[in-house]
């Protein structure tokens, strides 16, 4: 039910418009990171507070919301933001991928392929894929600006001659529709695939950063390499212990305290899913 | 058996309750009125209202009781209900010269007009822990009235007694003088102009501003700092309205200002001069006004030829980190689950083995 004491998704409609605008700018320019005037929310800084802003924004009362946190649908903080649009929009909620309208997300892209009447909305900690190597902002613009994306290759060399391979394992960097950089958001690089000519609409919110950045549907998103050094994804050698599935990202659990691991789905819903069909086979 | 942990739910009703039960602590014990935080934690509710940015004393009670005294959570709160409310207007800048005084120090010049009014303060008292105030209904003296000072009495900014010499450097507005960046609607861009940078300072975390200011005296970017004067008392807020045409005082604020006189050894095109640092919190915040004055100096090295080369100098690395809101935030994201970042990583450590 709809808590009557707040604007319908909590933010003002001009909070509304002044992000919607962002939005527009950042799907017409893709990859590149527009600044908003991000508001306090009643939720913390780094908790997911861009992603708020952004599915406040889009929010309707005939949207269906999921909310992922690591793939997971229960995990707390999903919980959390989940009960904040039931509290402040009223709007139906689900698990299910299928049935999703807008899809808030923390560190995952669904197993389930998305579709053209869905968006998805990504929680964003730190936009700027060059912060690692170059931390001035100032900085950090004019080379998006002029695409000097060499620091970036530099460092995928060295972690190559090091190590023999590149040593990012999450937020891998992506090169969006051929120009600008971008970082993916925490995802494990095992996502990075499904960013690329994806049908749905991708909306990135970085709250406390103020940046909102977009990757438009059918997109070319394409992962930083080299062409003797291809990109790889992460393969486990065993299937998930629950439902069996072999092309999923497998979350490691501790079962006791003499070296007993399983390996299970982090995306829920797609195990529950495979585990319910095999159920009524 | 590992099953999928649901009940996260639950959890966080449980949790919920619990927070209130502590925060209420032992039901015999008299429940903390809002009113009583607000005569007794003054200085706790001025903070709040700085670094909240509402002038409020009612909600940062409010806030402060709601957060069981953690005033970066009860600044939190009140930052989240800001917010969310209406913008109705622009008040017109406030004349501090004007103020109502409670207090007004001067640390260079021993007399001046006005003179030197102590006020309310703990400077020159010595901190021994007073067990009187431990036993009910004896820690106040009500009755004093201290003698004040003529009410034709005027305290001029002690700066401007330097700025008739030449000896300080200028600070008339200019004619084309821009109305100031809104930080709370217009997210910070740099390199900032010196009005969006006090915006910052004004609402950044005192404990980070008093550290930054501490680091300018002990030699990473020193600007010889003398404390101008420092004032604390109330002033007048006036608006215009669009219907009237006339300022009208629509209030009352109290607020705490510091003038920094620093050292400049002048330019080629400047002769040597005195130059400012200046501070402005809401209350009575004097350790925070001054150590914004400090660091306020510090970032105007470039615009003065000074080396950047010390962090209070460098304007991301101050502005970008002085919000207690965003660094509370994103230390304690740490708590939220990083399973799958975890699970990459432990597979990428294995693979470097």
């Amino acid at each position: 039910m709809r808590d009557p004491h707040y604007t319908f998704a909590y933010l003002d409609e001009r909070t509304k418009r002044m992000i919607r605008r962002a939005l527009l700018k950042a799907v017409a320019i893709p990859g590149y990171q527009v600044p908003f005037g991000s508001r306090e929310m009643p939720l913390p800084y780094g908790w997911g507070t861009g992603g708020i802003q952004v599915t406040a924004a889009i929010l309707g009362p005939q949207d269906v919301l999921k909310v992922i946190d690591q793939g997971a649908d229960d995990t707390v903080n999903a919980v959390n933001i989940r009960r904040f649009f039931e509290r402040t929009a009223g709007v139906a909620t689900t698990e299910r991928t299928r049935d999703a309208t807008l899809i808030q997300t923390r560190h995952r892209i669904p197993e389930t392929p998305l579709h053209e009447r869905q968006i998805i909305v990504y929680q964003v900690p730190a936009p700027e894929p060059l912060h690692r190597l170059e931390p001035r902002e100032a900085e950090t613009r004019r080379l998006h600006g002029l695409a000097e994306y060499g620091l970036l290759h530099v460092k995928l060399y060295e972690d190559i001659a090091r190590y023999g391979h590149v040593c990012t394992s999450y937020d891998y960097p992506v090169l969006v529709n051929g120009r600008y950089v971008m970082a993916p958001s925490p995802i494990p690089k095992f996502d990075n695939p499904k960013l690329h000519m994806n049908p749905a609409l991708q909306l990135f919110g970085a709250g406390r950063e103020k940046r909102i950045y977009a990757v438009p549907p059918y997109t070319s998103v394409q992962s930083l390499a080299f062409e003797d050094h291809p990109f790889e994804v992460q393969r486990w050698s065993r299937p998930c212990a629950l439902c069996g599935a072999t092309d999923s990202f497998l979350d490691e659990v501790v079962t006791d305290d003499r070296g007993g691991r399983m390996f299970v789905c982090s995306d829920t819903d797609y195990c529950g899913g495979r585990r319910e069909r095999r159920a009524a086979a | 058996m590992y099953v999928a942990v649901k009940g996260g739910e639950a959890a966080i009703d449980h949790s919920v309750r619990l927070v209130a039960q502590a925060r209420r602590g032992d039901a015999t014990v008299p429940e903390l009125t809002l009113e009583q935080i607000k005569q007794q934690l003054r200085l706790s509710v001025d903070r709040v209202m700085t670094e909240g940015s509402v002038y409020d004393p009612e909600l940062a009670a409010l806030a402060i009781k709601q957060a069981a005294g953690d005033l970066i959570e009860a600044i939190f709160l009140l930052r989240a209900f800001r917010a969310t409310l209406p913008r109705l207007g622009y008040t017109r800048p406030v004349d501090t010269a004007e103020m109502r005084l409670q207090r007004r120090i001067s640390a260079i010049f021993k007399d001046l007009p006005g003179g030197q009014l102590l006020g309310p303060t703990c400077d020159y008292t010595q901190r021994l822990l007073d067990f009187a105030l431990a036993e009910e209904g004896t820690g106040s003296d009500p009755v004093f009235e201290e003698q004040k000072t003529g009410a034709d009495s005027r305290f001029p900014l002690v700066l401007d007694l330097l700025d008739r010499e030449g000896l300080i450097e200028r600070q008339a507005p200019a004619e084309d003088d821009p109305a100031p960046a809104d930080l709370t609607r217009e997210p910070l861009a740099f390199p900032a102009d010196r009005a969006t940078r006090l915006q910052n300072l004004a609402r950044g975390d005192e404990g980070f501003l008093l550290a930054m200011g501490y680091s300018t005296q002990r030699g990473y970017a020193h600007s010889h700092p003398f404390a101008g004067e420092i004032r604390y008392g109330s002033v007048e807020v006036e608006l215009v309205p669009e219907e009237l045409g006339f300022p009208v005082v629509i209030g009352e604020i109290e607020l705490t200002e510091c003038q920094m006189v620093n050292q400049f050894a002048g330019s080629k095109s400047e002769p040597p001069q005195f130059t400012r640092g200046y501070g402005l919190a809401f209350g009575h915040c004097e350790r925070k006004a001054m150590a914004i004055s400090l660091v306020d100096r510090a970032l105007r090295a470039g615009e003065l030829g000074e080396r950047v080369e010390s962090p209070a100098q460098m304007q991301e690395f101050v502005l970008s980190h002085s919000d207690s809101l965003e660094a509370s935030g994103f230390v304690q994201h740490l708590k939220l689950p990083h399973y799958v970042d975890f699970q990459a990583e432990l597979e990428l450590v294995r693979k470097m083995r």
